[in-house]
């Protein structure tokens, strides 16, 4: 073996911020290759991807418009992730949330007012703060692994969805299409640009990442949070509830995603659908890494990982190539991510000599 | 008669249903019982699934698309195995990564055969022993894959508590750091389980896709990945109980199908029930959607279940699970 890993004696905080570029270089060659792979010229492929959505101002209008519930989502995350729990279902949590703040739509359709879109912001909130407890309550009772009991509910979530939309909340004008009706206008999110979809919703996923900001750097339930996280013995030893953090966590991270998708609705779709979301929070959890679990950090990464989907569809409208090319780039990037931060605790050290026992 | 048909129907489905989960549960199983959780299953499993489908299409010959399945898997193992033993990452977030990548990939690949017809796994009658009223149609009449995974079944359980090799296993799970001392290459015997849990995860995305519904769907696996994942948490590391565990889940899988197909005689049941319980079952039972939540629905209940006793739970898990080893750290 010719190369060895050296354990650094404190994380290196230079590669703490050039880990990502590299990981972010990383993905750029890995995309020449593939798109060489596809018999399609490599600089017109990543030119086509990451340039050409940004090239209009409608283009940076959805631009920022899909960064919106990664961002919500992912700065949620972070919270569970800095205190390692594992939140895994913000996918469901967004749609429980979304669900949850249409339905107040629906029941006011018709007879509404300026206090129906607060109404149904908070309500929304609520429903993905519900559905997020549920594997928090599970694990602080009966111990059971919050990975899979928020995966598990967040399929489950899909499907009331599922079942809304073709059934009981189906549109009555809609020719049985399985979408519910569309709002009325004190249902949807303001525009913020003209020319744009922009909505209100990205100033709403801004000012939440700075209350998280906030939390996690100047209060004591943050402080604890991440101490549960770094060292979990320490935390019990000064007498943390590891219960209460559990909770807490996975209150923020689900009322957030919730937030996200009644951000989404209100603000995007204006009505719900079979499917609402291309996998938000399931990217989330690839921002929320990506931006090392700091708010500024994951700020930027939302961003990113909103210009990947802009990508994706921009290859398809242009280059006529497949939208999954999105999920693959996702991927190649968290792997990525992961590998270039051992070089944060770990020096890398070519040796020569025969390896010792 | 018609009735024993039905039932004798339903356990050979369940079986066919279970079979994915026994794969992929079994190789999570010898790759937790080393140390590594790899939480990559579902995203293995549908690249397993896919790269079947697409070598059975090119070679109209399915048992090429298992053996290629197990390949694909095995390979996609390995990216975490490299990840997680080489560069010593966070094992939950490489394994959501394989899973994510995994789901993108399949999907890029899978695109040109989406709605591709092919011609699976037919069942292989044993002879004379499929001719035994009730156990031959359970047993014996199977395709190849149901029989190898009962084989899978009785060499992971030997292989596990009988032999040298499961023992030095168990023990690299327990204490990697013991082990290491004695003088096991603790990376080399954990890269091995890492690779035999890819194998059986792509296995298992191949019976979905070669066997059980032959054809290529987006997402085909619908979560399989992760039920298999909790059924070695169900299982306290314990085949025998992975293999009940996963019938069970095909049962329910089954008969959530079984009782839409009933129709009117289901609906005359739920009258048995109190005024609302009644009128909300035969809701769920009336959607396909609720219906569907069923499996996994059950799974976090039975978790739940499980995992109630703490100290059973850790009494039994691989004390290493999911911890990084680095000679010397």
């Amino acid at each position: 073996m010719l190369l060895r890993l050296e354990p650094r004696q404190f994380t290196s905080k230079r590669m703490q911020y050039a880990s990502p570029l590299i990981a972010a270089v990383l993905t750029l060659i890995a995309g020449v290759i593939l798109f060489s792979a596809l018999g399609t010229d490599p600089v017109v492929a990543l030119h086509t991807f990451f340039v050409r959505p940004l090239t209009s101002l409608y283009g940076v209008g959805e631009w920022a418009l899909k960064a919106t519930p990664l961002l919500l989502c992912a700065i949620g995350l972070s919270v569970g992730f800095r205190g390692n729990v594992w939140n895994i279902g913000a996918e469901g949590q967004l749609t429980m949330g979304a669900v949850c703040g249409s339905g107040v739509a629906l029941a006011f359709w018709g007879d509404e007012g300026p206090w129906l879109l607060p109404l149904m912001l908070f309500v929304g909130v609520l429903g993905g703060m519900a559905w997020g407890a549920i594997p928090s309550m599970l694990k602080n009772r009966f111990n059971a692994n919050e990975i899979l009991t928020s995966l598990m509910l967040s399929y489950v979530a899909i499907q009331i969805l599922g079942y809304l939309v073709h059934g009981p909340w189906r549109d009555p004008e809609g020719f049985n299409f399985p979408q519910t009706r569309i709002f009325g206008d004190d249902g949807i999110l303001p525009v913020l640009l003209e020319g744009t979809r922009l909505h209100l919703g990205a100033v709403l996923a801004v000012i939440c990442t700075i209350i998280v900001w906030i939390f996690m750097s100047r209060t004591f339930q943050g402080f604890k949070v991440s101490v549960a996280g770094q060292a979990p013995a320490a935390a019990a030893y000064a007498g943390y509830s590891r219960k209460k953090v559990i909770l807490l966590s996975f209150l923020v991270s689900g009322g957030l995603a919730g937030l996200a998708g009644i951000v989404e609705i209100a603000g995007t779709i204006n009505q719900l659908q079979p499917i609402i979301s291309p996998g938000y929070g399931f990217a989330a959890i690839i921002v929320a890494f990506l931006g090392r679990l700091h708010p500024l950090g994951i700020f930027f990464a939302s961003l990113l990982m909103s210009l990947m989907y802009l990508g994706g569809e921009q290859l398809q409208i242009h280059l006529n190539l497949p939208l999954a090319v999105t999920g693959v780039f996702q991927g190649l990037l968290l792997f990525f991510v992961l590998g270039s931060d051992v070089l944060v605790r770990y020096r890398i050290r070519l040796i020569s000599q025969p390896k010792e026992a | 008669m018609d009735g024993s048909e039905t039932a004798i129907n339903i356990m050979v489905g369940t079986i066919r249903a279970g079979t994915p989960l026994v794969f992929a549960g079994l190789g999570e199983l010898i790759a937790e019982k080393a140390g590594v959780l790899n939480l990559g299953v579902e995203g293995m499993m549908l690249v397993g699934a896919v790269t079947g489908f697409a070598v059975t299409v090119l070679t109209g010959n399915p048992y090429l698309g298992a053996v290629a399945a197990i390949g694909a898997g095995m390979l996609m193992s390995l990216i975490f195995g490299g990840l997680t033993q080489f560069l010593l990452t966070n094992q939950v977030a490489t394994g959501l990564a394989l899973t994510i990548f995994g789901v993108g990939l399949s999907a890029f690949v899978g695109l040109s055969y989406i709605g591709t017809p092919i011609q699976g796994l037919q069942p292989v009658a044993i002879p004379l022993l499929s001719q035994i009223p009730i156990v031959g149609p359970l047993l014996f009449n199977h395709d190849l894959l149901i029989y190898v995974s009962f084989a899978l079944f009785a060499v992971v359980s030997w292989f596990m508590f009988k032999t040298r090799a499961g023992l030095i296993l168990r023990a690299v799970g327990e204490s990697h750091d013991a082990a290491h001392a004695i003088g096991y290459s603790v990376v080399k015997i954990r890269l091995l389980a890492i690779v035999f849990g890819g194998g059986m995860a792509g296995l298992a995305g191949g019976y979905l896709s070669l066997v059980y519904t032959p054809q290529w769907a987006e997402n085909m696996t619908a979560g399989r990945g992760w039920i298999a994942l909790a059924l070695v948490v169900f299982a306290t590391w314990r085949p025998a109980r992975v293999l009940i565990g996963a019938y069970l889940f095909g049962g329910i899988t089954i008969l959530s199908l079984h009782v839409q197909a009933a129709g009117d005689a289901v609906t005359n049941a739920m009258s048995v029930f109190p005024e609302p319980i009644g009128r909300w079952l035969l809701v769920i039972i009336n959607s396909s959607h609720l219906l569907a939540t069923l499996p996994y629905l059950a799974t976090v209940v039975v978790l739940a279940l499980i995992s109630r006793d703490a100290t059973k739970i850790r009494l039994n898990a691989p004390a290493s699970l999911g911890r990084p080893f680095h000679p010397g750290a």
